[in-house]
């Protein structure tokens, strides 16, 4: 199907899926009970997973497959982000030329950046690439202010141009993105019960844009280039002296994660018109690179899992406060209540990267594959009683 | 006139004159083997081959064509292939897979964007793979890791990688150093059934006199960076210069 082999092809519609009813798996709880704080069923949130997942699936062809560990794809994220705000102010407030102007131009600026960055490798690869998206942030936070507003970030205003729109709303306000004429903010809610669930629009684009992001790197990934570029992390020497310019492979693989991270920035703006040079600092480049090897590196869905996984997290945590701990803990004596409040108090709120710190070692001294190896080892656990030589054994021509 | 010419090649690193004035010629179809104590030059003069070093002054001709200043994967695709001491394989991909990378490197070149296509679609190209690993008796190993294979099947491994290619030039570094008696004399027997069935020329680094007595036509005989003699096998075997360079008198 679609030109993969079955195990490929089930994933992918798994993922199709989960994707297309995110708006109920992520809602599992009626709206009104002490559990709806898990909720995740919201448009901003759920969008957050798709667009990160993007993110990490395109930082993934290069860093899972070619090994080379960039620390500066929030660059390409940013870059993205500011080509199609841009977009909205002076052309329209279509978001489809926005995020084709993101992908070209985060292409563009990936190879410049790659074509430098790749003469080296390893370590110094990293820095390099760490160098250029820190360059790039300061560039957009203070020398470029004409192009990146600066410190305030790039937003729209009652003046932009916006040549096959219009400036400005007939009562006055700035128009919102859509897709010819679907507003992105638009939102379906459906009550059952007690259950509220969200259904929006620019989920909806960015769920589907994620799957086809998705398809195509499993593409990538089995196709004869995905091979080469597995050849390059695995042997670059036995690489050259086979005939092959491992070069243009890397370069290639850059430039591809390069416009998958632009794709991810402009599908962010046109969600939320705005881009901000945060967006390109290193705290963020490092995000993917956590996402990615906290779901799998190399693998296919880990990034994916990755990025839901902090997101979600992220998410969560720093919403729990206090008073939501003391309800909790409420069963308690009172002394008790206190010590395990003030106990669990550094781990939430403001201090939920100390949990997700925590959860990050867990996995990388217990599951160095991942949260896909994690998976691997449960299936393999109920699997054992089953005749796994013969399924091991069977070729797979 | 041969097809590889090496002419007054000198590589100097520092004081150390590590190759002076070789030259040296292979003829086609043949295998020739270079030898020469600890520190002769060998792996110099071979890594000056392949492009990995550049000479500081001299020729090297492949089929009339210089291959100085030229990068590995170019001279590679010139039609030189080169097989390592420790075996270079791609540790992390399967066996089929390590076979599958030559052969497309062979049809496609240095680079090609391939991005779409199914690797195992390529039915042409896997069958070649798969009928490459036969001849070599690695057949039912196809979805094995490389990493996973003894020493001896990861040599022939990397020998079946370099003939997929269907180079001209074969250029062998010490092919059984390290090897077990009975791995050795199989190796021997795969380099010669490879010498007889196909046109092919093969060069040879060696230290094991038993490997290149059994295989070599010609012999180049390297000390301290110079070549010493050029001859049969049976006019080397009792030569005094070579005796004296490998027992380290006079000089």
């Amino acid at each position: 199907m679609f030109g993969l082999e079955k195990k490929d092809a089930t994933l992918l519609v798994i993922v199709a899926i989960l994707t297309l009813f995110a708006p109920f798996l992520l809602n599992p709880f009626p709206s009104e009970s002490a559990m709806a704080q898990f909720n995740a069923g919201y448009p901003d949130l759920m969008q957050r997973f798709v667009i990160f997942g993007i993110f990490a699936i395109g930082f993934n062809i290069l860093f899972g497959l070619t090994g080379y560990l960039s620390f500066g794809h929030a660059a390409f994220l940013g870059v993205g982000s500011y080509s199609a705000v841009w977009m909205f102010k002076l052309l329209s407030m279509n978001v489809i030329p926005a995020i084709v102007l993101s992908i070209v131009v985060a292409g563009l600026f990936s190879l410049v950046i790659g074509y430098i960055s790749l003469r080296r490798s390893g370590i110094y690869f990293s820095i390099l690439t760490l160098a250029f998206a820190q360059m790039s942030f300061n560039l957009a936070y203070s020398v470029l202010t004409p192009i990146t507003n600066g410190e305030t970030g790039l937003q729209l205003t009652l003046n932009d141009p916006r040549v096959l729109g219009q400036s400005a709303t007939a009562d006055g306000s700035i128009p919102v993105t859509s897709l010819f004429g679907l507003e992105m903010r638009s939102t379906y809610e459906l009550v059952m019960g007690p259950w509220t669930f969200q259904f929006n629009a620019g989920y909806y684009l960015c769920a589907i844009i994620m799957v086809l992001a998705f398809y195509l790197s499993i593409r990538i990934f089995r196709s004869p280039f995905g091979l080469m570029l597995r050849a390059i992390k695995s042997n670059q020497t036995r690489m050259s002296y086979t005939g092959l310019n491992p070069k243009p492979y890397t370069l290639a693989a850059f430039v591809i994660s390069g416009m998958y991270a632009g794709l991810a920035g402009g599908l962010m703006a046109s969600m939320d018109p705005l881009a901000g040079a945060e967006r390109m600092q290193w705290t963020a480049s490092g995000e993917v690179v956590l996402m990615t090897i906290l779901g799998g590196a190399g693998t296919l869905i880990g990034p994916v899992l990755g990025a839901g996984f902090i997101k979600y997290f992220e998410n969560i945590f720093s919403k729990i406060n206090d008073t939501v701990l003391h309800s909790w803990f409420s069963f308690m004596p009172d002394a008790l209540e206190n010590i395990v409040v003030i106990l669990v108090h550094p781990f939430i709120g403001k201090g939920w990267h100390l949990t997700l710190g925590l959860m990050f070692m867990m996995v990388v001294i217990f599951l160095p594959g991942g949260l896909v190896e994690g998976g691997q080892r449960i299936r393999r656990l109920f699997r054992r009683k089953d005749d796994t030589p013969a399924a091991k054994t069977e070729p797979a021509e | 006139m041969g097809i590889l010419e090496v002419k007054n090649v000198n590589k100097r690193f520092g004081g150390l004159q590590a190759l002076g004035d070789v030259n040296l010629s292979v003829a086609e179809n043949s295998v020739h083997a270079i030898i020469g104590p600890n520190g002769a030059g060998k792996s110099t003069l071979l890594n000056c081959l392949v492009g990995k070093l550049m000479p500081d002054t001299g020729s090297v001709l492949f089929d009339g064509h210089s291959v100085l200043g030229r990068t590995p994967h170019e001279i590679n695709q010139m039609g030189i292939s080169r097989v390592f001491q420790t075996p270079e394989i791609f540790s992390e991909l399967t066996v089929l897979e390590n076979m599958m990378i030559p052969c497309l490197a062979k049809r496609d070149g240095s680079f090609r964007m391939h991005a779409v296509a199914n690797m195992f679609e390529e039915t042409e190209l896997v069958e070649k793979a798969e009928h490459m690993l036969e001849s070599m008796n690695m057949a039912g190993k196809h979805h094995m890791p490389a990493a996973a294979m003894s020493r001896g099947d990861k040599r022939r491994l990397e020998i079946a990688m370099c003939l997929s290619q269907e180079p001209r030039l074969l250029l062998l570094d010490e092919p059984t150093a390290g090897m077990a008696r009975a791995d050795t004399n199989n190796t021997i027997d795969l380099l010669k059934q490879i010498r007889d069935e196909r046109d092919i020329t093969i060069a040879i680094i060696e230290h094991d006199m038993h490997v290149v007595f059994s295989l070599a036509e010609r012999i180049t005989v390297l000390a301290q960076g110079m070549p010493l003699v050029e001859d049969t096998p049976e006019n080397i075997k009792g030569h005094p210069k070579v005796k004296e360079a490998y027992l380290g008198e006079a000089h």
